[in-house]
């Protein structure tokens, strides 16, 4: 087998200085989709119809496009319609690109989670006098987040997966790295090979941090972690 | 003057007609047991009471507030929903909340009391029905009947001139249905006013004044609880009890 094993370290070892700028368009790129993300899902809970069929048309509009080509619409194609737009910078194209791609998937996970938040409470509230925006704010919102969470998590991952696409634009990210490196030693195997491990450590990182933080935050939800009180207590 | 007047009073929801042309007076400081089969419209009623459902026709007064089909606003509800509160048959309490802040933060929410008031008003209804040794448990910890009596707790918290009870123990194991119960006739001592939704008959005769019997939307017939509960007013009635007994049994 002619697996350059001296190569592949060193690739390992090379390849991680670039884990920053691929972060930073994760990172950045999920505060985005989560703003819009959340705004659409206002829109799609409001009872203004012009406001759901928006949207509705947004959601479909950027799921249904690859993410390539709307990556190539905001950094190739924008700026022919918006000379102003001309020169900036390939990390916020990425960056805008993939935020606005995701949050079209965010908000179908947030609207799930509203969703999922039963009825009788809000109508309890609703019983007890309690504004809707109160209700929305105390009640519904903080078990709408932990129940959209995992599924948002695993939003998170494909956009970690997906900044590699940045490379298209002339950024330099971990892939792009990768792809000159193979590029110039020939070892494509070796180096592709590292790439997807550091990406694989990445992921791997994130998901034990989100399952950390999934069962901090679900500790009191969860009867099987804690002793639960069955006893009927004295009735005065 | 009575404290819950409600004058041709009419559901419909779709196209059904849910409750047909209810009059009923309740008195202030009073039981009142609403009885009859499922789906006779003994629910709807009740949250009707509350503007959870909007009535199609008719009118109610509770406490000071007059609600008139078809003139309801949100004013309105918000008025007629500062005299009740409302006890549900799964209980609905806020899972994000503790025993004790499901007790005292609609009293925040609703700016009924600030948050030291809030908790001390809370900490000593949840005490007096036995709940203090659970104020930090979230309601997926508690068992059934300590999350009915939690609810409990929350409507009593609010100062309501009226707690509506729907079906308050037909969600529990019958091993805990007791003690709710007995929480239920422990207010029933203090003077509160309260309709009650419910399948026990024996529970109903025991701490109610009045009792009502709704059959398809109509009321059938109202009196004393003891009197009407005991079946003998009249046979519908009488082959109801027998219903709810064999089912019982079976």
């Amino acid at each position: 087998m002619n697996f350059d094993w001296q190569y592949f370290l060193k690739a390992l070892i090379q390849l991680p200085e670039y884990i920053p700028v691929t972060l930073i368009m994760a990172i950045f790129a999920m505060i985005l989709a989560i703003v819009i993300g959340v705004i659409i899902t206002v829109f799609q809970l409001s009872p203004f119809w012009i406001l759901r069929r928006f949207a509705h048309f947004y959601i479909s509009f950027f799921r249904g496009m690859p993410t390539l080509v709307q990556l190539f619409l905001i950094y190739y194609g924008l700026p022919q319609l918006f000379p102003s737009l001309r020169g900036i910078p390939a990390i916020i194209a990425a960056i805008v690109g993939l935020g606005f791609k995701e949050s079209s998937y965010l908000s179908e996970i947030f609207r799930a989670g509203f969703n999922s938040v039963d009825e009788g409470q809000i109508e309890a509230g609703k019983a007890l006098n309690i504004s809707k925006i109160t209700l929305f704010w105390h009640i519904v919102l903080p078990q709408a987040t932990l129940n959209a969470l995992p599924a948002t998590g695993n939003t998170f991952v494909s956009l970690l997966k997906e900044t590699s696409l940045a490379f298209t634009l002339g950024l330099t990210e971990l892939f792009g790295e990768g792809k000159m490196l193979a590029g110039e030693s020939f070892k494509y195997f070796e180096t592709y090979l590292a790439v997807g491990i550091l990406y694989w450590i990445l992921i791997i990182i994130y998901t034990w941090l989100q399952s950390l933080l999934e069962k901090e935050l679900l500790k009191p939800y969860r009867r099987d972690l804690n002793e639960p009180d069955r006893s009927e207590g004295p009735v005065s | 003057m009575s404290l819950i007047e409600v004058k041709d009073l009419s559901v419909n929801i779709g196209k059904k007609k849910i409750l047909k042309h209810i009059n009923l007076n309740i008195e202030e400081g009073t039981v009142t047991a609403l009885v009859g089969p499922s789906g006779s419209g003994k629910t709807t009623l009740l949250r009707t009471l509350n503007l959870l459902q909007i009535p199609t026709a008719g009118s109610l007064k509770v406490g000071t507030t007059t609600a008139i089909a078809g003139k309801i606003d949100t004013k309105t509800i918000h008025d007629l929903r500062q005299n009740s509160a409302m006890v549900f048959q799964q209980f609905n309490l806020f899972k994000n909340l503790t025993a004790l802040e499901n007790v005292a933060n609609p009293l925040i929410y609703t700016n009924l009391a600030n948050k030291k008031e809030a908790h001390k008003t809370a900490l000593k209804i949840l005490k007096k029905i036995g709940l203090e040794e659970v104020i930090t448990q979230y309601p997926a910890t508690l068992s059934g009947g300590q999350q009915q009596r939690v609810s409990i707790a929350r409507a009593v918290a609010v100062r309501p001139r009226v707690i509506l009870f729907d079906e308050p123990t037909s969600a529990l194991d019958p091993e805990l249905v007791e003690s709710v119960l007995q929480t239920i006739a422990g207010l029933a001592k203090e003077n509160i006013t309260m309709i009650l939704v419910t399948h026990e008959m024996d529970f109903a005769r025991q701490i109610a004044d009045e009792a009502v019997f709704i059959e398809n939307g109509e009321v059938l017939s109202k009196g004393p609880a003891k009197e009407l509960l005991s079946g003998r007013t009249s046979p519908r009635i009488d082959s109801f009890i027998n219903s709810l007994k064999r089912s019982a049994f079976a």
